[in-house]
């Protein structure tokens, strides 16, 4: 690096010879057309047109060359380092929210939306157990009430106060004390021994199932669409920083290049640092990006939409319930037209839940990817088989009158072999598929989201260390001009 | 000044082009009015136009429903010859004459199968209902109607046991009983010439008629003047919202009810009329006199208002055309009213919510 330079391209002697790249040679302003005369001839002449001037300028003589590769190069790297961290900021942010904010926000709206349909059920089993119900289904109504009152808490601190999804929760904090005064009347009522008592009952399941479960249901659908944009706002390829790091790179390759074609000499520290750094960045934007991303994506499909599938499953399970406890409740007093035939209204309800549980729990176990996903699906599918067998004897029991024995074998004892067992396993059953796939969630996106750890920092870093290099790089190769 | 010459022409131009614009408008406006009175025109013409065709059509429905009417009113007149509730000896309550013998080919069937299949209410108090509270296993159903299903088990089978009740809406109540699911229906089911084209009645059991309830401090004197303005619920399809509706057509001094009486609150069952009017979103129940008595029994803050105004009977109703199992229920009701059972059920179930009664309604035979 101590050799003059290259003869061929020798610095011309009239060539200023500042020491700065930044100070701009001298003969270029002599080269300008004088600009104040001129500027009432030429209005339009701004200090951008006078830039270009001098830059034309200074390209005719070989430093001013270099100052302008040395500023290009610069600029491209910081510019890679800046978009890099720019990007990557935005994307690591959002999956931050993934993780930590919408993710647990759309599991919380699935609690709602579950502890609500829950407690009607709980409510209609209580019910059916006659006046004085049983400790452990009142507790359960109570539990999955207070539950529902929480969540709802939870979720309006993090709603935008007059969105759509604040209105939703308001409402349903209305419709909440509702529903709950309503079923202590239905209670009141049943412990009197009043049929009364059933028709607030079921009062209370058309408030339930006509407003507020659609309305959980609403909030649950928003809370998974901006988990989703998270995921989306996430996961994208940033297009840009990779663009800006090949030209940096190119850039900088192609300075290299000429400096040997003029110079021979093969190495120049500083732009080779340079080039080392960007090189770093860049292989660690892909690399980290794709890792986090693949993270991400897995979190999303053996997570989210096992977990989506298995709350569908669960809601469809706890509806069924309600409503075959209600076929016992409200027997005959409202009836619906299917097919022409005249059906208990709560009886098509049950059926229509058990489709849907049923195709559900085939979506489920078609997302599950390993054995611990797949085999509480497998035992709720077998559970959910049993229930059908023994709906279809409690039913044909009611048929011939014996309500006794419909309601044994809907609330029974375990050697009535009631539905309520099956019941019971199959919501056993999705409440560990549930932890599980959680667990997957959680496991999968916080390795997405860790591949991203320092990355914006560390490319901030690396872009100033190696635009300093290629400013280095080039001041040394201009100072052979002195 | 180079700047301020281009700026000054800019702001001369707009002026220009707003005064065209503006004209533009002007002229627009007029065209605009032109064009509006026109379009006046056209649909003035037009309506003049579709106006007699639209009250024609509105005619032809008239017509047509007149026709409907018509067509009820012969198939009235042609049915009149055996039920016309104006006539006497041709009511529909009138049925066929008691028969005590087992013979038939109906009354056999049931006593070979061994049990008889009634069609009930588990959802009327004191008629047909169940006691979420009760300790026994046998008697799940109770109520004036359960009791006479019993007594009637009792009489053909020997053992009042010997029952099968079966909880059926109130819109399977005929079905039920043509597709032989139940042998008969006990269940409030008012005798009709209507219905008696589809099944056959017994002789009436029970006397009722469409009644208003109301809570005790409420300003409704019972049906007419006193509902105006009155928010009232009745049962989907019942025969209180076909009354109502007929009455909101009528001046109220000729049976009709205040216009400013708002029908439109109907519920699937009965019951609930009792849940709307305890939660206050209405101010009145119309509904059969023993289905409001058994409401009023649930609520001691509500009562019946005034007297009923229509009159009906219920009847055990039986497949048409099993005029055997007909004559042995008539039978049997025969002995429920000497005997004094009926007059038992009735205090035990009903005389709290609806007083004293005169005993049952006499039968009357064809």
């Amino acid at each position: 690096m101590t050799y003059p330079p290259n003869g061929s391209e020798a610095p011309p002697g009239r060539g200023a010879v500042p020491t700065m790249p930044t100070v701009p040679p001298q003969q270029t302003r002599g080269g300008t057309p004088p600009a104040r005369p001129a500027a009432p001839a030429a209005p339009r002449r701004t200090a951008w047109a006078e830039g270009v001037d001098r830059l034309k300028a200074g390209a005719t003589t070989e430093p001013g060359r270099l100052r302008i590769i040395g500023a290009v190069l610069a600029l491209l790297v910081v510019a890679f380092g800046a978009t890099t961290a720019w990007q990557m900021t935005d994307r690591s942010a959002a999956a931050d929210d993934v993780l930590h904010s919408s993710q647990p926000l759309s599991a919380d709206a699935a609690d709602i939306y579950r502890s609500l349909a829950d407690a009607n059920t709980a409510a209609s089993s209580g019910f059916l157990a006659g006046g004085q119900e049983p400790a452990a289904v009142r507790d359960r109504y109570e539990k999955n009430i207070r539950t529902a009152a929480g969540k709802l808490v939870t979720a309006a601190a993090s709603t935008d106060p007059g969105s759509p999804s604040a209105k939703t929760i308001a409402k349903l904090n209305t419709l909440l004390p509702q529903y709950k005064g309503l079923i202590e009347r239905a209670r009141a009522n049943n412990r009197q021994g009043f049929p009364l008592g059933g028709a607030y009952l079921r009062y209370a399941n058309d408030k339930m199932q006509t407003e507020m479960l659609p309305a959980a249901e609403d909030l649950y659908t928003k809370e998974n669409q901006r988990l989703r944009d998270d995921y989306d706002s996430a996961t994208p390829y940033p297009w840009i920083a990779i663009g800006f790091g090949v030209l940096a790179i190119g850039g900088l390759a192609w300075a290299q290049r000429r400096n040997y074609r003029r110079t021979n000499r093969v190495f120049n520290q500083g732009l080779l640092a340079a080039t080392a750094a960007s090189t770093v960045v860049l292989l660690w934007l892909v690399v980290g990006h794709t890792v986090a991303r693949s993270g991400l994506d897995s979190s999303y499909d053996h997570g989210v939409r096992s977990l989506n599938v298995l709350h569908d499953a669960s809601i469809a399970s706890l509806k069924a319930r309600g409503n075959e406890n209600l076929t016992l409740v409200s027997r005959g007093a409202e009836t619906v037209q299917v097919k022409g035939k005249t059906e208990d209204k709560y009886n098509v309800d049950f059926e229509k839940q058990m489709t849907t549980l049923a195709d559900k729990l085939k979506a489920a176990d078609a997302l599950a990817d390993d054995g611990a996903g797949k085999r509480p699906v497998t035992k709720a599918d077998a559970s959910m088989k049993e229930w059908l067998d023994r709906h279809k004897d409690a039913r044909a029991k009611d048929d011939v009158g014996d309500y006794q024995g419909a309601l044994d074998k809907i609330i029974g004892s375990k050697q009535d072999k009631p539905t309520g067992e099956c019941f019971d396993l199959v919501d056993q059953s999705l409440d560990t598929a549930l932890a599980h796939e959680q667990a997957q969630f959680d496991t999968d996106a916080g390795d997405g989201r860790d591949a991203m750890t320092g990355l914006p920092v560390g490319a901030a870093v690396l872009a100033v260390l190696a635009a300093a290099g290629a400013v280095l790089g080039i001041g040394r190769r201009l100072s052979e001009y002195r | 000044m180079g700047a301020a010459k281009p700026r000054l022409r800019a702001v001369v131009g707009d002026g220009r082009e707003d005064q065209r614009r503006g004209r533009r408008t002007v002229s627009l406006r007029g065209w605009g009015g032109v064009a509006a009175m026109a379009v006046a025109c056209a649909l003035t013409a037009v309506f003049a136009l579709l106006l007699p065709l639209t009250a024609q059509r509105g005619d032809a429905g008239d017509g047509s429903t007149g026709v409907g009417g018509g067509g009820v009113a012969e198939g009235l007149q042609a049915r009149a010859a055996d039920c016309d509730p104006a006539v006497k000896g041709k009511e529909p309550e009138a049925s066929l004459r008691p028969d005590g013998s087992e013979s038939g080919a109906a009354v056999q069937a049931i006593k070979k199968r061994g049990y008889l299949s009634v069609g009930v209410d588990q959802n009327s108090y004191r008629w047909g209902y169940r006691d979420p509270n009760s300790m026994s296993k046998t008697s799940e159903l109770e109520g004036f109607d359960i009791d006479l299903a019993h007594e009637i088990a009792d009489q053909i089978l020997g053992s009042p046991d010997k029952i099968r009740l079966k909880a059926i809406p109130t819109n399977e109540r005929i079905p039920a009983i043509q597709r032989g699911d139940v042998d008969m229906v006990v269940r409030t089911m008012t005798i009709s010439c209507k219905r008696l084209d589809e099944v056959d009645f017994s002789t009436a059991y029970f006397q009722t008629g469409q009644q208003v309830l109301a809570p005790k401090s409420s300003t409704v004197k019972g049906y007419g003047a006193s509902l105006a303005g009155k928010r009232i619920c009745t049962a989907k399809g019942s025969t209180a919202e076909l009354e109502l509706g007929d009455a909101k057509k009528k001046p109220v001094d000729e049976g009709g009810v205040p216009q400013s009486t708002d029908i439109s609150t109907t519920v699937p069952n009965q019951l609930d009329c009792l849940v709307r009017l305890q939660l206050g979103e209405v101010d009145a129940v119309v509904t059969d006199g023993a289905l409001a008595a058994s409401q009023a029994a649930q609520d001691p803050t509500v009562e019946l208002k005034g007297k009923p105004f229509t009159e009906e009977y219920y009847g055990v109703a039986m497949k048409k055309g099993a005029d055997d199992l007909v004559r042995r229920v008539n039978q049997v009701l025969e002995d429920y009213r000497k005997d004094g059972g009926w007059q038992k059920s009735y205090d035990k179930w009903l005389q709290s919510a609806l007083g004293p009664s005169d005993g049952p309604p006499a039968p009357k035979y064809k």
